[in-house]
């Protein structure tokens, strides 16, 4: 087996030099650079430990090495998401801040899907991909499948990230929402993903519970509709298969519907199903208590996947799509309020009898208020599908107002409280090192999270009402720029609330790194105390 | 598996399942739940009867309603045009040099074409006409082509060296670049500004004389039939410093306008050019 690693990564190394001196535009010249650079140090690597004795390695416990580096990983590409983030909520209160000397590179279009993927994809993917393996062992009583392919999904998604940054700073992009990465970064992914589906299908093959357990089916769904969703949104055929460009299959608004057919279901599986399947595990680990609703659980993940898949065409109201496939996707948009709901009341109802701790424990906290959060952005969702609410909100801030209080206050919070669950569990300590830590982290987010949303709420009906005024004539009132300079306030405001929530995971950061050194605080026992300080 | 027990906070039964732990409780659906996920099924089905909803064959359901968002949108703009018929029909067949500052086709004319300005023309000439480099300012009386009403309405309509109206404006000044030397054109850019002051000196007049008098004119004041500017006064499309005129005479510059009379109503042009020329620069 080693000895046929030795000859493959040669190949690579060669393949990618070639793509590196012949690739027809600066995005594949730079990966393929970049590609040679990590296979050249991998046959290094293996060269230098072949022959080596290995030691056995031990498989009787869980295997957490990956999970703890999928940890690390999250708060690093979390932290780099929300700096990119708050720089360019900057760089639309102040569009000096695109830097002359910086273009193209520095230009928000480029840098605004860099933002969206590291938050997304590299925050968020990495978490679930972390909690999946975490929770899958546990909830099935068996050791992760497949040794080391659980190390390829790791490794493999990272450099997908990596690949998929780089090419949106060097202009190498489909220029669909969420689906930025062009064609042969798609192929990897796919790679990366159909073995992260067998690490996770095969661990619950071979578990020792004689049922699945409810955060394994949101997990299970996630990975096998998101597999779906990607490979149909990003068919395509290369222009070169030396160069990054490429054509979709699909044309016209039959390619606008794929593509939200898409960006809809990123948010329902990847951002909703996959982390109900974390909340699952998490929050009534962390509460003490049974799941609230057993039957609430099956009747919700049923209906919330159904359901989730017709809504994406409530994108594209009032635009080329024909009108009844707009009033579909409308429809199954406000009927899966229910259906989201019932994630929120699983995981609220959970707390009874451990109320108590909402006031007590900072990690409940936050379970709680991103589930709050879930809870609102999961009816202000299905509200802003209505097409007559659409109409208004459609194109303005309220959009990015929307998806914000869903991903700073649900996905964000429920992977910092999972972080702080886990960083002790993982490394062995007690708890965190720094409870007050935590405390402030939730306050930080919490306020930063308000007035991001608040703002954002403000000057999205402000500017839907500005671009619709009419006087008693019939004729447009404002111009675009118009509303472009009424809203700079509030970007102000928008910016100053991104600063909070990036101060708040930087503690956390700091929370960890102590947390795993080890220096545990020592605390006073009060007698000792002789003298008033 | 763990038996089902009670659970003395809640008063449920747990399922009897364990996971790492987690018990599960039997706990029934919560009604209002229910109800409303039933509601919101039967509002559904209601819905998808009355509007354009449920794919065919060939087509779909149209709805019982008959709505149609591009209907609604027609509607919208319709209500509107037969409110102001009366107005838009004196507008169309106005001649637009009778028209009277506060007469009432006058002053709908203003609002009107104000409104197309907002949406079409703020983009390059800025929301307040202001104008910006390369892009003529229209609240002065500094007219390229013309700024009586008729002529602003040519512009408008026809469009700057566009290549979709055979009617569109079109003049073209060569690039230097190609025909003096670079010696030259520095003593061209040193002598234009002096149109305006006076005090110009050889070699400078000369070559003034020979290469650009013939659309500028002897004195620098321009000629609006073929579109070369005035360089006699302060007005200044690309700078009047000594890079951007040295830029200017060596590369030329080729300005563009489209014909709006091929994307605008009728009264539309005429509205949006009775809004510029009473911005206060029309002659």
């Amino acid at each position: 087996m080693d000895f046929l690693k030795l000859p493959i990564l040669g190949l690579v190394v060669l393949a990618a030099a070639y793509a590196a001196d012949q690739g027809n535009d600066l995005a594949f010249r730079i990966h393929g650079l970049l590609i040679m650079l990590i296979a050249a140090g991998l046959f290094i690597w293996e060269l230098r430990r072949m022959g080596d004795a290995r030691a056995p390695v031990d498989t009787s416990g869980y295997m957490d090495d990956v999970i703890r580096a999928g940890v690390i990983a999250t708060a690093f590409w979390g932290v780099a998401g929300f700096l990119v983030g708050v720089f360019i909520a900057f760089q639309l209160a102040f569009p000096q801040l695109n830097f002359d000397w910086g273009q193209p590179f520095t230009n928000f279009g480029r840098l605004r899907p860099l933002h969206t993927s590291a938050v997304i994809f590299a925050f968020g993917g990495n978490a679930l991909i972390a909690t999946s393996f975490y929770v899958v062992q546990r909830t099935s009583r068996v050791r992760l499948w497949g040794g080391n392919l659980s190390w390829f999904v790791f490794w493999g998604y990272q450099i997908f990230i990596v690949l998929a940054a780089t090419g949106y700073l060097l202009g190498a992009t489909q220029s669909k929402e969420y689906a930025e990465p062009e064609w042969y970064v798609d192929i990897w992914l796919t790679i990366v993903w159909v073995a992260y589906l067998l690490v996770f299908l095969g661990t619950i093959m071979v578990r020792k519970e004689k049922h699945i357990y409810v955060a394994n089916w949101f997990f299970l769904s996630f990975i096998v509709t998101v597999a779906m969703l990607h490979v149909v949104n990003n068919l395509a055929i290369p222009v070169s298969i030396w160069g990054s460009k490429s054509v979709q299959v699909f044309a016209g608004v039959q390619d606008a519907m794929t593509q939200w057919w898409y960006g809809h279901n990123a948010v329902g599986f990847f951002l909703t199903a996959g982390f109900l399947g974390m909340m699952y595990y998490f929050v009534p680990k962390q509460a003490g208590r049974p799941v609230y609703s057993y039957r609430l659980s099956i009747i919700h993940f049923w209906a919330l996947i159904f359901l989730y898949i017709w809504a994406g065409p409530h994108h594209l109201h009032y635009t080329a799509l024909p009108d009844w496939a707009s009033t579909l996707g409308m429809v199954f948009s406000v009927i899966l309020w229910m259906p989201s709901w019932g994630g929120m009341i699983n995981g609220l109802m959970t707390l009874n009898g451990a109320w108590d701790k909402i006031r007590t424990d900072p990690i409940i906290r936050m379970f709680v208020i991103s589930l709050a959060f879930y809870g609102m952005s999961t009816f202000e969702g299905p509200m802003m599908s209505i097409r007559a609410v659409n109409s208004l909100s459609h194109y303005t801030d309220w959009t990015i107002g929307h998806v914000h209080s869903g991903a700073l206050g649900w996905n964000g919070m429920i992977v910092f409280a999972c972080i702080y669950f886990l960083t002790p569990k993982l490394w062995g300590r007690d708890k965190m090192y720094s409870m007050a830590a935590i405390n402030w982290h939730f306050w930080l987010a919490t306020i930063g999270i308000v007035l991001y949303a608040a703002s954002m709420w403000v000057t999205g009906i402000m500017e839907g009402l500005m671009w619709r005024e009419v006087d008693d004539q019939g004729f447009l009132v404002n111009s675009f720029a118009d509303t472009v300079s009424a809203k700079f306030p509030m970007y102000v405001v928008r910016g100053c609330g991104g600063i909070l929530y990036l101060t708040g995971a930087l503690l956390m950061c700091w929370n960890m790194y102590k947390t795993i050194r080890g220096h545990a605080p020592v605390t006073q026992p009060v007698s000792q105390i002789t003298t008033p300080v | 598996m763990a038996e089902p027990r009670l659970d003395e906070a809640t008063g449920q039964t747990t399922t009897g399942h364990s996971y790492d732990g987690i018990e599960e409780l039997n706990t029934p659906l919560p009604r209002w739940w229910l109800w409303t996920f039933y509601l919101t099924i039967i509002w559904g089905i209601g819905y998808t009867i009355a509007y354009p909803a449920w794919p065919l064959i060939s087509g779909a359901t149209e709805g019982v309603l008959g709505y149609s968002t591009r209907a609604q949108v027609a509607d919208d703009i319709a209500a509107h045009e037969a409110a102001n018929a009366e107005l838009v029909s004196q507008l169309v067949s106005a001649d637009l040099s009778t028209l009277a500052p506060g007469d009432d086709l006058h002053r709908y004319a203003v609002a009107r074409g104000g409104a197309v300005f907002r949406a079409q023309c703020s983009q390059c000439h800025g929301a307040g006409a202001q104008g910006a480099k390369g892009y003529p300012n229209l609240l002065d009386n500094d007219w390229l082509w013309g700024g009586t009403l008729e002529e602003i309405a040519y512009s408008v309509r026809h469009g700057i060296r566009n290549d979709t109206d055979e009617n569109a404006h079109y003049s073209e000044m060569p690039a230097f670049g190609d025909i003096l030397e670079a010696s030259e054109i520095e003593a061209l850019a040193d002598f234009i500004p002096t149109l305006a002051t006076g005090g110009g000196s050889e070699p400078g007049a000369t070559l003034y004389a020979d290469n650009c008098a013939a659309c500028h004119g002897e004195a620098g004041k321009g000629d609006p039939v073929g579109g070369a500017p005035n360089l006699a006064d302060a007005i200044w499309l690309y700078g009047d410093d000594r890079a951007s005129l040295i830029e200017t005479i060596t590369n030329a510059r080729f300005g563009v306008m489209p014909a709006w009379g091929q994307r605008l109503a009728e009264a539309d042009v005429r509205a949006v050019s009775t809004y510029v020329h009473a911005l206060g620069g029309g002659e």
